[in-house]
């Protein structure tokens, strides 16, 4: 019971969180571009006036997109704190973001189109890593559950210091930070016309920009899942790993997607095997 | 209440696509001149982004002719409502020096109606913003007319 309380309390407070961590993310951003930046409510403003704006879909199938990209995102976080099957959770992340792609792909815009290809080479890049990241928890852990990862006694980071790196690339990815936002970018740079979401306009659009909030929690919670310990341990983790995230998204370009695939696979399974050995031999 | 908060939204956050209807370059150079640090227009919510399908303003510069006035057309029923229109520069006031040719249309009113007008040649930076705001408070009188 206490569980189901604080998974429902979770999925109302992380669209908030995570808003405030949106317009955080901004501020900082623009200070590390010597700019002043908008203030941190801003993603809020944003958000509200996409919802007051008239809708204008393409098809119906875009609007059934949206909704269960929402959903699925939100049941992520729910499932996340009840502390479930961290494979379950993978699979309901993974119906969301496809169809955040089939919704792209159902308009006929070539940029929503060329957005969608790359939002699948972007996952196709980022799940395999998170699944060994997942893998590695349950080898130290013995299962999948992650309420048995907020059961251990001395923090994963120390077991699985190469898996951390991982799942830094996956998070990179699924933040959309340079260099890897090819599909779509935050700051709405314009070589695609922000590619997947280009056809996606008004009510819609702030839907999106919801369910990217819980995922910016999920992954987060991902995160968090390395420190369990201590609560200013985890809270440090996070914080680091966020400004490094934002230092690595303003001092890198966007690249391509084939170098996305070689160097992410490339150093993502390294650090994975390695990581993995060194726990099998231990 | 969530009106209020949406009303509150459209102050606080206008994004702007950018049309160039053969614009000698000088307004667009202006324009980007906004975005660097020394203006930074993204304190005041505003994002010059690519998509008219997610702004809230068109912003206009250059020349209106007869071929691009339909792209201009297009571009502004591509945008979903509330949208204001800033037209920029000499030209696109009224054509400017242009406005004597055969092919010039002569101002963005010709075709799609104009909010707020911009002058100068180019204008500077300031007179852009202060333009987004001008625009700004015209949507404000109209929510509260609105009730």
């Amino acid at each position: 019971m206490g569980k189901l309380l604080l998974a429902t309390v979770a999925v109302i407070l992380a669209p908030i969180v995570g808003g405030l961590i949106a317009g955080l993310d901004r501020k900082i951003t623009a200070r590390l571009q010597s700019r002043y930046g908008p203030p941190i409510l801003q993603p809020f403003y944003d958000v509200f006036k996409l919802l007051g704006k008239s809708p204008m879909t393409m098809n119906p199938w875009q609007i059934l997109s949206v909704w269960v990209y929402l959903i699925s995102s939100a049941l992520t976080v729910f499932l996340f704190f009840m502390g479930s099957d961290l494979l379950l959770i993978f699979f309901v992340m993974t119906i969301g973001a496809v169809f955040f792609v089939m919704g792209a792909l159902s308009t006929h815009s070539p940029y929503a189109q060329i957005g969608a290809q790359r939002e699948l080479v972007t996952m196709l890049t980022y799940e395999p890593l998170i699944i060994l990241v997942f893998v590695a928890i349950a080898m130290v852990t013995g299962s999948f559950k992650v309420s048995d990862a907020f059961g251990l006694s001395k923090p994963l980071l120390y077991q699985l210091p190469l898996m951390f790196i991982v799942l830094g690339y996956a998070l990179t990815i699924k933040l959309r930070k340079s260099p890897f936002d090819i599909s779509a970018c935050h700051h709405a740079h314009q070589e695609i016309v922000r590619g997947v979401l280009t056809e996606y306009s008004g009510p819609q659009l702030a839907m999106i920009e919801i369910a990217h909030w819980y995922d910016v929690i999920f992954v987060l919670g991902l995160c968090a899942l390395f420190w369990t310990t201590s609560f200013w341990g985890c809270v440090i983790l996070l914080a680091v790993t966020y400004f490094a995230e934002l230092l690595i998204d303003n001092v890198t370009a966007r690249m391509n997607y084939k170098w996305m695939l070689k160097t992410v696979w490339g150093w993502g399974l390294a650090l994975s095997v390695l990581n993995l050995l060194w726990l099998y031999a231990g | 209440m969530l009106k209020d908060w949406i009303n509150k939204g459209r102050l606080k956050s206008p994004w702007i696509v950018h049309f160039d209807c053969g614009s000698c370059n000088g307004c667009d150079i202006e324009v980007l001149a906004c975005l660097t640090p020394i203006y930074d227009v993204e304190r005041f919510g505003i994002i010059n982004i690519g998509d008219p399908k997610h702004a809230d303003v068109l912003l206009v510069t250059g020349t209106v002719n007869h071929r691009n006035k339909h792209v201009l057309k297009n571009i502004y029923d591509q945008m979903p409502s509330p949208k204001a229109v800033i037209a920029m520069g000499a030209c696109g006031l009224s054509g400017g020096v242009f406005r004597e040719a055969y092919n010039v249309v002569g101002g963005v009113d010709k075709v799609i109606p104009v909010d707020v007008y911009v002058r100068g040649c180019p204008p500077k930076p300031e007179a852009i913003i202060d333009g987004v705001v001008l625009a700004l408070e015209k949507v404000k009188a109209l929510l509260e007319a609105a009730g």
